[in-house]
């Protein structure tokens, strides 16, 4: 019976194989990002994901935070030739490494496009994303991620060439066949069709995946205007268009866009202690903290100010920080304000709405007791 | 009959490493399957294709079918995928003309246009196709001057930095009366070599080769006669002309498409070029030497004798290179193309459905290329050697 034979046989070595292969332990995660800029030195390993309470234990393990931002934002996000990063996202992101490691630079920066920013998250890629990125419903629910307090109100606003339209109150019935320049994978090239749609203006979208090479085919004539963040209009506008003064950004209001840093659902820890540095931040600019003076309010005999230091209770330890977590924030990246200044304050950004809420703006931190 | 330990039989070594092959690869497809899963439940995320039926809410800036921003998810798709189709069919038609141009320039004896054609495929099969799509597109067509001041060549043809405008035709009233006309010339000409095909099988003695004249002549006839009832012509020139701020008629280019057809065209081109050159010279010189003794001509050589030859050798190498021009336009993206991969990665976006639709994404390119492959298989095993 030679084939019983080589039956059995296959038989015998399939079920040792599947022996030997039983289901191993953790599952790694299958790694869909594509990081599109990378600092200097080599990204760490892929971290394995952590089920909910985790994740600040293995960031506090891993002795730094992975960021994810983006990487060609002057202003927000951006890296130079040097590799150095700078930037309003980029410094939360050193406000995070402050509060947990007492150390600004311990960070790992990722940039990240607009397309994989979500999936990074959700992988596990990055612990964080710090990369203006806009609150929405969808993302809350169906994208799997809790986001932050916001750190900018901005809202979506267009930006056309003086030659077509010159003046800034205009509708967008002025634009009434014009080429738009979007960059995709943004609500923005929802917003914009939105909008379009109830002025009833027809209109061609020109869809880039390069914010930047929106900007640029937007430069040479290849659209009449381009939309976007009105932020970004503002800050890219000056940092690549030939010249900013030829255009216009209208005063028209198409969107809100809260951006806000974002991490994986169902790790409330996490969460929490990525949501009160921020809040530490804004409180420190209320009570006038600021980096150059916070060693002065160490000795103040305001409870407020003293427990916001950690100088007396412990509410750093309730959130599994050091008590005086928001102390080294403020001494190593400086407080919100501070913050707004030196990244976007080269650019004219009038706080607007991101003033603090006792100067008439929407910035407002829950209370530190 | 001696029977040997099965461990030592060669047949069933061969089963065994069969089998442990098939056995790991299960094994590695459901390792990710269930990687997948679990990931996809601590996320509280959840796989399906309901979301397909949900409106867009975006717009796209070129559609050949009608598309408007409140259509489902599933139409901006198939949208893509005909903008993929159409990028890829034209460049298929141009890049084989331009490849077979330049691959026998590539050998001609004239040493300007030898030297040419070696030195465009030395370079474009040298650089990657994504800077040459940024060349074309931010170096050459976004540098061209403004609609006022457009390019205009004979035709009229005008090249804008807002697109190329070409001439192009319109169809009239009469288009399906003749439209009917030219179906009823074809099918007359293989009734006509259906029935000449009989007549000669029946006829005692050979047919005069005069009866020929008869694909001419009723094909002519019934479009003659087509004429005298429908005098109208069936299509009128379009022609692009300047209308306000943009020109309006003709056929036009839009500097995306345009950017990336030729980009697509010329980089494939210089492979294919380089595969014509090695089909012909695979066709053995003593082919050529006979068919001179033989007295043909130098073009008859090259018709009759060399390039049904070199076919051959064309075919296969050929059916990659379209193949890599299908998929190759995924890069539409950078230049602002929506193509499929434009689309989908918006798709994506908006819904956070990644395996979904990198899953239809797949199927889509996959599909495209086994039919290419299909087309050109068929046409393989039709100018095969048919060796007895």
């Amino acid at each position: 019976m030679p084939k019983f034979s080589y039956v059995f046989g296959l038989l015998v070595v399939i079920s040792v194989l599947l022996a030997a292969c039983a289901p191993s332990g953790a599952p790694i995660t299958v790694e869909v990002t594509r990081i599109v800029e990378v600092a200097g030195e080599a990204p760490t390993p892929v971290p394995p994901p952590v089920a909910g309470g985790e994740r600040l234990q293995t960031v506090l393990d891993r002795g730094k935070v992975i960021c994810g931002v983006h990487g060609s934002f002057q202003g927000f996000g951006f890296v130079d030739s040097a590799g150095a990063w700078s930037g309003f996202d980029v410094d939360f992101c050193r406000a995070w490494a402050a509060a947990l490691f007492n150390d600004a630079e311990a960070v790992e920066f990722r940039g990240l496009s607009a397309q994989a920013r979500f999936t990074a998250v959700q992988s596990g890629e990055v612990d964080v994303l710090s990369r203006n990125s806009t609150w929405t419903w969808t993302r809350d629910t169906e994208l799997g991620l809790t986001f932050g307090p916001v750190t900018f109100y901005d809202g979506q606003a267009i930006m056309v060439k003086k030659e077509i339209v010159s003046d800034p109150t205009a509708g967008l019935d002025a634009l009434e066949g014009a080429n738009v320049c979007v960059q995709s994978g943004t609500t923005t090239e929802l917003n914009l069709a939105d909008q379009f749609r109830a002025a009833n203006v027809g209109y061609t979208p020109v869809v880039f995946e390069d914010q930047t090479a929106a900007f640029q085919a937007y430069d040479e004539g290849r659209c009449d205007a381009i939309t976007s963040d009105r932020s970004q209009l503002a800050t890219q506008g000056q940092a690549v268009l030939a010249n900013f003064a030829d255009h216009v950004i209208l005063d028209l209001v198409m969107s809100k866009e809260p951006l806000a840093p974002a991490v994986a659902q169902g790790d409330d820890k996490w969460a929490d202690a990525v949501h009160w540095v921020v809040y530490g931040m804004i409180q420190a600019e209320e009570l006038g903290i600021t980096s150059a003076n916070v060693d002065s309010f160490l000795s103040s005999q305001d409870p407020v100010v003293r427990r916001l230091l950690g100088v007396e209770g412990e509410l750093g330890s309730k959130l599994g920080l050091s008590n005086d977590f928001v102390y080294r924030v403020i001494k190593l990246v400086g407080n919100y304000g501070e913050v707004y200044e030196k990244n976007l304050g080269p650019f004219n950004l009038a706080r607007g709405q991101n003033a603090l809420w006792t100067d008439g703006g929407l910035m407002y931190a829950p209370p530190f007791r | 009959m001696i029977y040997k330990a099965f461990w030592r039989d060669i047949r069933f070594l061969q089963m065994l490493a069969q089998g442990i092959f098939v056995i790991l690869l299960a094994l590695a497809a459901g390792y990710l399957y269930v990687n997948v899963t679990a990931n996809l439940q601590r996320q509280g995320l959840t796989v399906g294709y309901g979301f397909m039926k949900n409106p867009a809410s975006f717009d796209i800036g070129e559609s050949y079918i009608p598309y408007q921003a409140s259509d489902p998810y599933q139409r901006a798709l198939i949208v893509g995928v005909v903008n993929t189709l159409v990028v890829s069919l034209v460049g298929i038609l141009l890049t084989t003309i331009v490849g077979v141009l330049v691959g026998i320039a590539r050998l001609s004896t004239n040493w300007l246009v030898n030297k040419l054609a070696a030195a465009y495929v030395g370079v474009l099969r040298n650089t990657p196709l994504i800077i040459q799509l940024m060349f074309w597109y931010f170096g050459v067509i976004l540098q061209l001057p403004s609609v006022k001041q457009a390019i205009e060549l004979p035709g009229p043809a005008f090249l804008t930095n807002r697109g190329i405008y070409l001439p192009w035709t319109e169809t009239t009233a009469t288009f399906p009366a003749w439209r009917m006309y030219l179906i009823l010339a074809i099918i007359s000409v293989f009734v006509i070599w259906f029935v000449l095909q009989i007549a000669r099988s029946r006829a005692s003695i050979p047919l005069s080769p005069s009866w020929n004249l008869s694909y001419l002549v009723i094909p002519v006839l019934i479009l003659w006669l087509g004429a005298e009832i429908q005098p109208a012509p069936p299509i009128t020139p379009y022609l692009p002309e300047l209308a306000g701020l943009n020109f309006k008629g003709g056929l036009r280019l839009t500097p995306e498409f345009a950017a990336l057809l030729f980009g697509l065209v010329l980089y494939t081109g210089a492979f294919i070029a380089e595969i014509v050159r090695a089909g012909i010279l695979a066709v053995s010189r003593g082919q050529v030497e006979a068919a001179r003794s033989l007295g043909l001509t130098n073009g008859q050589t090259l018709r009759l004798i060399v390039f049904p030859q070199a076919l051959r050798v064309i075919i296969p190498p050929l059916t990659s290179q379209y193949l890599n021009l299908a998929k190759n336009s995924s890069l539409a993206i950078a230049i602002g193309y929506p193509d499929l991969f434009s689309i989908a990665g918006t798709v994506f976006n908006q819904t956070g459905a990644a395996i979904e639709i990198i899953v239809v994404m797949m199927l889509s390119y996959l599909s495209l290329s086994l039919f290419t492959s299909l087309i050109m298989n068929i046409y393989n095993s039709r100018t095969r050697l048919v060796e007895r």
